[in-house]
This record gives C-alpha cells, sequence and structure tokens, in this order.
C-alpha cells in the first residue's frame, strides 16, 4: 500500500521501527498533492516549508530518544475556518481573504503540541455554509472519487484531502453535518463530538450553540486517536464541558454483543436513495449478526430538525457574523462615503450569496414581530427533537442511520435552489439541534460512489459510536487491512 | 409573506445592499424558506420549553484577573487603516 493510502496508526509504527522518517512522510503527501491537487483543490494555502521544518523536528526527537505521541509526524489538514496564528485563515470568503490571525485555535495548539505536521488549510464553504463546497469564494473543491461530483459540504476540502491522501487526518466543523456528509460523499470516516466535548475557542463562529470541531480520518482507529488530541475543557471557551477524557482507542474492540441498535424509521422514508437504504440495512443485518441487539424505534420529530435548524443556525449566524464590518480587520471597502456606507459596502462586497441568504434569513426570524412566530418557535421545537433523542436513549445506546439521502450529486446540480441543498442535510441537522455526537464511515456503495452510515450517539457517548464503528469496520476486507 | 420592501428593510438592518436582481431572488427564496417552515406551526408547543443551548451549564465565570494577552501590534496588524493605537475609520458624523 502506498504511504498516502495508509492511516496514521500504521504509519506511526513504520516510524517507530525507523522504516521510515517523518520527513520522507512529509515528503511523499507533498508529491501526492503535486500529482493531483490540481484536479482536486482541497486547499486554500499550502505549508510546505513548515511542515517539513516540523518534520525533521519529529525525526531529530525521535532519534535523541524523546516521547513523542501516536500522532506526532502526523500529516494534518486543517479547515480553513480554525484559526493558526501568523497562517491566513479566510473562512473560503473575501471578507478574511488576507485575515492573519494573532492567535492559534486551542485545538490548533493541540495538534502543535502532539507534534502533527501541518500540511494546510483546505477549502470549505464560505464562513461554512454549504453543503457542497461550491460556496468557497475561491474555487470549488472535487470529489476524489470522481471529480464531476462534489465532495460534500462545508468541511469539503478536509475530507477530500484525507480521501486523496493529500493529507493522512484532517479537522473540519460541523454545524449541521459538515464533517459528517463529505466524509459519506468521499468515502472516509467524519465525527462531530458532543457539543461542549471540543474548544471552540480559534473556531470562526457561524451557529455558536451547533458549531463543534471534530477529525476527518481514513478509519475509526484514527479517529479515536485524534478526539484524544483535541477533546477536553478549555478555559477559554465557556461553552466547553469539564469531564475526564477517557482514552478512546480503548472503545476499539470489535466485541458489541448485547449493545442495542436503534434504527429511526423516519431517517429511512421517502427521499432517501434505495441504494443508501439497502447499505443501511444491510449494515443493520451485519451488527445483528455480532451480537447486537437491533430493532426499529421512532423519532417522531424528526421532520421538522430542517426548518428549526434553518432559523436557528441563521439567526445565531446573523448574530456571529455582525462583526464584519471592515473596523479592525478583513475587508474594508475604501470608498465609502461614512462609516454606515462602509459596512454596507464591506458586507455587501465581502459576503457570498449563500451567506448573504442566510445572514438575511436570521435578522428576519430575530426581527420585532417575528421573533417570537419564528426563532422562538424554533427553539422550543429543538426541545421536542432534543427530548426525542432522550426517550430513544433509555432503549438503545446507538442510532443507526444513513449520513446522507443520496451518493455525491454532481457539481452544480443544486446551486439554482437553496432548499434542494439544505435538504441534502435532513439525516445530519438533528444530531447537531441536540448537542449529540454522531459519526459516519463508509458502509458500502453505489458503483464507485461512497455510501456513509451514521451513527448516533448519547451526550459524551463517543464511545459506544466507536465501538459500533469499529465493528462495522472490521467487516470489511477493507477495514482490517487497515488496522494491520 | 414577505415582500420585496420586507427585504429591503431586513438587508438594512443587516448592513446589506442588494441589486434589484438580488433583491428578487432572495424575496423568492426567502419565501420558499419561510414557508417551508411554516410547518413548525403544526406541532403544539404549550408549555415547551425553548432550548437555547444543549447543555446545563450557566454563569460560567472566573477571577477578574489580567493574564496572557495579545500585544497592542498584534490586535492591529490586520487594521484596514491603522494609526498608532487606533483604528482610522471613515468619519461617523
Amino acid at each position: 500500500m502506498e504511504l498516502t493510502a495508509m492511516p496514521a496508526h500504521r504509519l506511526q509504527k513504520l516510524m517507530r521501527r525507523r522504516e521510515i522518517s517523518a520527513e520522507e512522510l512529509a515528503l511523499a503527501v507533498f508529491n501526492r498533492i503535486d500529482e493531483v491537487e490540481d484536479k482536486v483543490k482541497a486547499y486554500i494555502t499550502l505549508t510546505r516549508d513548515k511542515a517539513l521544518t516540523t518534520a525533521r523536528e519529529v525525526d531529530r526527537l525521535r532519534a535523541a530518544g524523546e516521547y513523542l505521541g501516536p500522532l506526532a509526524g502526523i500529516p494534518i489538514a486543517v479547515k480553513d475556518n480554525i484559526c493558526t496564528r501568523g497562517l491566513k485563515t479566510t473562512c473560503a470568503s473575501r471578507m478574511l481573504e488576507n485575515f492573519v490571525p494573532p492567535y492559534d485555535a486551542t485545538v490548533t495548539e493541540k495538534f502543535k503540541a502532539a507534534r502533527m505536521v501541518l500540511v494546510g488549510k483546505a477549502n470549505m464553504d464560505e464562513f461554512a455554509m454549504g453543503s457542497s463546497n461550491e460556496n468557497s469564494a475561491f474555487f470549488p473543491t472535487t470529489n476524489p472519487v470522481d471529480p464531476r461530483r462534489v465532495p460534500g459540504g462545508s468541511s469539503g476540502g478536509s475530507a477530500a484531502a484525507v480521501a486523496a491522501g493529500e493529507a493522512v487526518v484532517a479537522l473540519g466543523s460541523d454545524t449541521g453535518g459538515s464533517i459528517r456528509l463529505p466524509a459519506s460523499f468521499c468515502g472516509v470516516v467524519g465525527m462531530k463530538p458532543t457539543y461542549g466535548a471540543v474548544s471552540r475557542y480559534g473556531l470562526v463562529a457561524y451557529a455558536s450553540s451547533l458549531d463543534q470541531i471534530g477529525p476527518l480520518t481514513k478509519d475509526v482507529t484514527d479517529c479515536a486517536l485524534m478526539l484524544n488530541v483535541i477533546c477536553g475543557h478549555d478555559r477559554r471557551d465557556t461553552t466547553s464541558v469539564r469531564w475526564q477524557v477517557p482514552d478512546y482507542t480503548s472503545f476499539l474492540t470489535p466485541e458489541i454483543k448485547g449493545m442495542r441498535v436503534g434504527l429511526p424509521v423516519e431517517y429511512l422514508g421517502e427521499g432517501i436513495d434505495p441504494a443508501v437504504r439497502k447499505v443501511i440495512l444491510g449494515t443493520a443485518d451485519k451488527l445483528a449478526s455480532l451480537g447486537a441487539e437491533v430493532a426499529e424505534t421512532q423519532l417522531p420529530h424528526t421532520r421538522y430538525a430542517l426548518p428549526a435548524y434553518y432559523l436557528i443556525a441563521t439567526a445565531e449566524a446573523s448574530s456571529n457574523l455582525a462583526r464584519y464590518d471592515g473596523v479592525k480587520y478583513g475587508l474594508r471597502a475604501n470608498d465609502a462615503e461614512d462609516m454606515v456606507d462602509m459596512y454596507i459596502k464591506t458586507r455587501s462586497r465581502g459576503f457570498g450569496t449563500e451567506v448573504k441568504r442566510r445572514i438575511m434569513l436570521g435578522t428576519y426570524a430575530l426581527s420585532a414581530g417575528y421573533y417570537d412566530a419564528y426563532y422562538m418557535k424554533a427553539l422550543k421545537v429543538r426541545t421536542l427533537i432534543k427530548q426525542d433523542f432522550d426517550r430513544a436513549f433509555t432503549r438503545f445506546d446507538v442510532l443507526l442511520s444513513p449520513t446522507g439521502p443520496t451518493t455525491a450529486f454532481r457539481a452544480g446540480e443544486k446551486t439554482d435552489d437553496p432548499l434542494q441543498m439544505y435538504m441534502v442535510d435532513v439525516c445530519t441537522l438533528a444530531v447537531n439541534l441536540a448537542g449529540i455526537p454522531g459519526i459516519s464511515l463508509p458502509a458500502g456503495e453505489d458503483g464507485k460512489l461512497p455510501i456513509g452510515v451514521q451513527l448516533m450517539g448519547r451526550p459524551f457517548g463517543e464511545g459506544d459510536l466507536l465501538r459500533i464503528a469499529y465493528a462495522i469496520e472490521q467487516l470489511s476486507v477493507v477495514g482490517r487491512q487497515s488496522s494491520e | 409573506m414577505i415582500s420585496p420592501r420586507d427585504v429591503e428593510h431586513v438587508a438594512l438592518l443587516a448592513r446589506l445592499e442588494l441589486t434589484a436582481e438580488e433583491k428578487e431572488l432572495y424575496t423568492k427564496q426567502l419565501n420558499d424558506i419561510l414557508l417551508y417552515a411554516e410547518m413548525l406551526n403544526q406541532l403544539d408547543t404549550e408549555g415547551v420549553l425553548p432550548t437555547a443551548h444543549v447543555l446545563p451549564l450557566n454563569n460560567v465565570f472566573r477571577d477578574d484577573a489580567a493574564g496572557e494577552h495579545l500585544t497592542a501590534d498584534e490586535v492591529l496588524a490586520n487594521a484596514p487603516r491603522r494609526d498608532g493605537l487606533f483604528f482610522i475609520v471613515p468619519k461617523i458624523v
């Protein structure tokens, strides 16, 4: 197997046995980028020199007998809405095209402390708003499996980089499915941790009660290793939780006898592609054959998640994006007559169409006279959605569903109809509204196109998700090869 | 439901200016979305408390003590226009 196709845990073994060096690995990744990046376009910024410097340092430390963690020397792509000190962080927007953060996000500090090798900043939908990576202000990313198709969004660059061997692991962010959906479309593993499990300090905010940073990896083991690095309380994020972070690799056992897996019927109805449904049901059967108790269940408020999400997320976004005014950083319109004119011109030129649409929707939902009817109503529906999950988790350990209603669609297919695009998130949104963890992993294919299965868990139930995900992965030959 | 006038008003609140084309497009699209959102009214939410935030966290405080902080130069490094410690902006009045 090519170096660039291997997961981190295998590469670490090779490095520890001195069969390869971190420098060789970094060079292999950058060679791969030279080969395919013209087509994939996963990256906004590449950091080759810095990456090689870091890799050489890891090699030097290893030679000196210093302790190095399981992800030391591993090349990582980071979504461009996560702040990296001294390195342009654009959110794929003209508004922040030249913005250089004066600080590292907490997750950035963590992966640097783990001595990971930063390959570059990954492309995304502008300000994390989108499901196809077609909303980047700079250029779209293509799906490595089929370049005529989208990689999914908004962490499309992160998913594509891992799938194409242009990074070994990646960080993305997920507000309504933005890690899980591209993971499904590109055939990689993607997890959104429980809300509050990973610090949002340094993550450019889209919707503060929904956003979470999470890993995109080649397999479940790498996902567990990444969670060990990024999870934990942070004083600088008052929405992060104080809790004991377990060693997530301890959950990687294929023993799942007696675990209770629920199949919410609302996630398998109309609108789900037959090929997708087949894979999900097939996965459920496989889990049953491994000794899990699998049964249907109901989450009756599922279909209200989409409208609730698009009122809550956009309302929060309208508030979060009010800071982009040209005063202290970012784009500024220099031909303005006065302050207000400057705000208006800056924002109108700096934001793309989808971002403006969501800001306006959110502003409307919060405006006088409509606040109760839209925003408040949506918050109450959110409670009902959360209660559905609370009830389900008294009977089940994890819930199984599709990640996306279809496989990766063609570029341009849904760009004319915002609602059509929003519908792509029907299976992922409720997870963010309830703040629970969710993971997508490859479970089958339709022709060449990957189909991801989604597992949803209790708050801080990432362990159960990893156990079931690992069991599913081990069932496929590719999965077993990966964990050698 | 939402008229071009409403869209103009909302755009102003959000400090956005739209072309005539954009105004028409957004009016239609926002209407489609809001129409879809009407389905929330199918649900009886009498007595249901709103969830603005999923965690049972309230008033997370720390001591009002200075810690590490950025220098003024670091903070002003991205300023479109600056003069020493000041951000320069067009006149307000």
